[in-house]
């Protein structure tokens, strides 16, 4: 009844910028993450170079982790203003949402920030605490970090998969009376999303750093230094990948239940029937599916484990309470899975060589592999929000509050979104570019190493051209 | 009650967010006004390294703000957030380029390069300070209305939001400078001490004048918050008179012992008394109080949890933080990949000792310049606001 209540208000006034809220939402959001995922498991995989550096006295590992830090102070700082652009977002794109539920999902978030400010305190000690404090204290100085990822990342996903699940609160009137903390924050969806996004933040991790190391490798440089990388980003990511496909098969299950028509757009399930098919790839347009494999009976058995489970289709809700281009949904989620399973056959291959033969496979297709398993990794996680989020339409809240209704009423918002496009276009590429810079900037150091008579390059980057007079006023 | 500790807990965040935020804005301010390269090596080395290891931790209290903000204010946060939607927008875009610009200027190799960043970093902590301060100008004001949907420019274009939008970038480098002259003096350098003392001084006359110049137009403008200010809100007033005094003349007898704690006790004074002057009304001029702003009694408990439990994590972190800074532990060292400061920005040889004096001293004009020309600016604009 709360639903109905709010869709009457909806017809009264439909915010014209829902559109261009929405894209905006979805690019600040789709970058943020990937810094976000990088936040989350970034420090876990330095600190886990360090730790093998300390324990084994291994200076290959620690090189690595000094590195790595350095990258990681460029991308922890990209992701703190970039998450700032998403919390002014909340309010400024969203204020009918946050005008009518804020009181019950901004709780979470407080808790977010609590552990913000940890991994912002902490990475100010650990990212410029190398040179002063001792091996050890340096190591448990990052712990906090790695800690504080983890449970920011829960927090922050307690709020999403609130919006999927609204739970633990009393609305009367119109307005909030009652909250219940606990089951905002743990709510029915969050069981599964939780673990999802977490694993996804390692597995992105993970193999992106895996990748750069697998592409120093295909160009010869076979070397301790390059498959201790690898073997630093890629083992954990590989060991998670079969947890994340089981949590994530779990999650597709829930949904079934708990939001069927979301499920139903991902599946093509036009109606609720038994023995549903199951359709790997494929555009649905007008009642049928195109270009897709038919796989009979199967999606009722991973529903129900039998072929008699009956599958809620969208023809149980109007269409206005569809999810709009279904096949964008049932698309992303498939190269989802796709890619994960991929990712646990590279796995696999690996696990077998090594239980084989102790060594790493040398084919270069496997290397190719790892070299685009980061990006794979990442198309992976932004196809699993493109589903969750297209996949929720037309609500923000779940059959509470329609997401017209919650998109601001000022104009303009074409106009930001473009010139955020622009922003992010070009903070994408300068942070791509300064990785890069650092990354040659290293190896320019290796170098130096191996040919002590090579031009320092020290010395060519602090040149007199340094002191050239120009003023800085004229920029 | 409960709604009242939360009140308090969102102008303590803000206080923090004002004396630790504000003061590496600051310090990006100085960085702009510091000068060509060579002239302004010293003073941006000496920037970088006391903004880097904690201006994260710092930005986060916006973060904390903005969060118990629309926590246990929904109602309010979505109307200040549509009608001030503009001036929001471009705070944020400098938030983005400060951080960005910052971070980048450290790890790129050529001065041209740099030398972008570096500019981007030091204009956006210009640009975003003012219209952080025509936002907090127009809700004090009394410019938000309770339903707003609809941004609105005359909301935060009157005199007194642009006198806010000004009287922040002023505070913001008072702070910057008085905490500098502390990091030069811990470093023993002394030509730098020197230096920030002046421009502490000349932002100190700025900021004053400033805020002397926002009273008299509340005086005319809103008579409400004039009486407020002038009368609940006065021992506010008073402290934050007298420590901006005290700390002028501290610096003037070349004595600057305590100046930090005495400059932020400033600052904090100012945004106490704003609090002050309007409780318990969240939106002044309509119905919108602490209680009424939307948050039943259970979330506003549970924001408070939340505090108490950040209080305990967070403030010990934040002391091991600053402690280390304070004892100069964080920072990259001089040579290899991992140094923490430009090599640009690397103060040469030389520059810590007191033979450089005289050469700085002859540049005390820019500041004392630049000082002039925003008091005479500001209050040409005034002047034409008031004729209108």
């Amino acid at each position: 009844m709360q639903a109905s209540a709010t869709v009457m208000h909806a017809a009264v006034q439909v915010s014209s910028q829902v559109v261009p809220a929405r894209a905006q939402m979805a690019t600040t959001l789709g970058f943020h993450i990937i810094l976000a995922c990088l936040g989350i498991a970034f420090p876990s995989i330095v600190l886990l170079a360090e730790f093998i550096g300390l324990r084994r006295n291994n200076e290959t590992a620690l090189l690595l982790a000094r590195r790595w830090s350095q990258a990681m102070g460029v991308l922890i700082a990209v992701g703190a203003v970039t998450g700032t652009v998403l919390s002014f977002e909340m309010g400024l794109l969203w204020p009918g949402l946050m005008r009518q539920y804020g009181a019950v999902l901004g709780f979470p978030f407080a808790i977010e920030g609590l552990f913000f400010f940890l991994e912002a305190i902490f990475a100010g000690v650990y990212l410029w605490g190398w040179q002063r404090l001792s091996g050890w204290a340096h190591f448990w100085s990052g712990m906090p970090i790695a800690v504080s990822g983890i449970f920011g990342a829960m927090s922050v996903i307690a709020v999403n998969s609130w919006m999927n699940q609204p739970g633990g609160f009393t609305e009367s009137g119109g307005k909030i009376t009652a909250v219940n903390p606990w089951q905002v924050f743990f709510n029915h969806a969050a069981i599964y999303e939780m673990p999802h996004m977490i694993l996804a933040a390692y597995m992105v991790a993970g193999f992106l750093v895996a990748g750069v190391y697998a592409v120093g490798i295909l160009r010869g440089r076979r070397d301790r230094y390059h498959y201790t990388g690898f073997a630093i980003g890629f083992v954990p990511a590989a060991i998670l990948t079969p947890f994340q496909i089981f949590v994530g098969d779990t999650a597709a299950r829930s949904i079934a239940s708990d939001q069927p028509v979301k499920f139903a757009a991902m599946e093509y399930v036009a109606q609720t029937s038994r023995q549903v098919p199951e359709w790997i790839a494929g555009v649905y347009v007008n009642g049928k599916v195109y270009a897709g494999i038919k796989i009979p009976y199967l999606d009722s058995l991973l529903v129900g484990f039998g072929p008699g489970t009956k599958v809620i289709g969208w023809d149980t809700v109007p269409p206005a309470d569809r999810p709009p281009v279904v096949w964008l949904i049932h698309l992303a989620f498939d190269v989802m899975v796709g890619i994960g399973t991929l990712l646990l056959l590279w796995g696999l291959w690996a696990a077998y060589e090594w239980w084989r033969r102790r060594r790493l496979p040398p084919q270069r297709p496997f290397w190719w592999a790892g070299a685009i398993s980061g990006l794979a990794a990442i198309v992976a996680m932004e196809c699993g929000w493109v589903v969750t989020e297209v996949g929720r339409q037309p609500w923000v809240v779940y059959q509470i509050l329609p997401t017209a209704d919650a998109a601001t009423t000022n104009g303009g918002v074409v106009t930001t979104l473009t010139l955020i496009i622009i922003l992010y276009a070009v903070l994408g590429v300068a942070t791509i570019a300064i990785l890069r810079l650092l990354s040659r900037r290293w190896r320019r150091g290796d170098t130096e190493e191996a040919v002590p008579y090579g031009p320092s390059p020290t010395q060519a980057g602090t040149g007199d051209h340094r002191d050239a007079d120009v003023d800085r006023a004229g920029l | 009650m409960a709604y009242d500790t939360v009140g308090a807990i969102l102008l303590a965040g803000i206080t923090l967010y004002a004396v630790l935020g504000g003061a590496d804005f600051g310090g990006g301010l100085w960085d702009l006004l510091a000068g060509n390269t060579a002239q302004g090596r010293a003073p941006r080395a000496l920037i970088d390294e006391s903004i880097t290891p904690v201006w994260e931790a710092n930005h986060v209290w916006l973060v904390f703000n903005l969060v118990i903000f629309w926590t246990a204010f929904p109602h309010a946060f979505a109307a200040v957030m549509s009608a001030l939607a503009l001036p929001l927008w471009l705070a944020l875009a400098g938030i983005v380029l400060r951080g960005a610009g910052f971070a980048f200027r450290k790890e790129l190799s050529t001065l041209s390069m740099q030398r972008a960043a570096g500019a981007t970093f030091a204009f956006s902590s210009l640009v975003t300070p003012f219209f952080m301060g025509t936002v907090v100008g127009a809700i004090a004001t009394g410019a938000v209305p309770a339903d707003a949907s609809r941004a609105s420019l005359a909301a935060w274009t009157s005199p007194t939001s642009l006198l806010a939008g000004f009287l922040f970038v002023a505070a913001c480098g008072y702070l910057a400078a008085v905490y500098l002259v502390g990091e030069a003096t811990r470093r023993g350098n002394r030509a730098m001490r020197a230096y920030f003392a002046r421009r502490a001084q000349a932002a100190a006359i700025v900021a004053g004048a400033l805020s002397l110049a926002a009273l008299l137009e509340l005086q005319n403008s809103d008579k409400f918050l004039f009486d407020r200010l002038t009368g609940r809100s006065l021992p506010f007033v008073v402290v934050a008179g007298v420590c901006g005094l005290v700390v002028f003349a501290l610096l003037a007898i070349g004595r600057p012992i305590g100046i930090r704690i005495i400059a932020a006790l400033g600052v904090a004074a100012v945004v106490w008394g704003w609090g002050v002057a309007q409780y318990p009304v969240l939106l002044p001029g309509t119905a919108v109080t602490l209680s009424s702003a939307g948050a039943p009694q259970d979330t506003v408990v549970a924001v408070i949890v939340v505090f108490v439990a950040a209080v305990l994590l967070v403030g010990p972190s934040f002391a091991l933080l600053y402690a280390l800074q304070g004892r100069r532990m964080l920072g990259g060292g001089e040579h290899g990949a991992l140094a923490a400061v430009p090599a640009s920005l690397q103060a040469p040889p030389g520059a810590g000792r007191p033979r450089r004096e005289p050469a700085e001293r002859e540049r005390a004009g820019p500041a004392a310049h630049t000082a002039a020309l925003g008091v005479v600016t500001i209050a040409a604009v005034i002047r034409r606001m008031r004729q209108r």
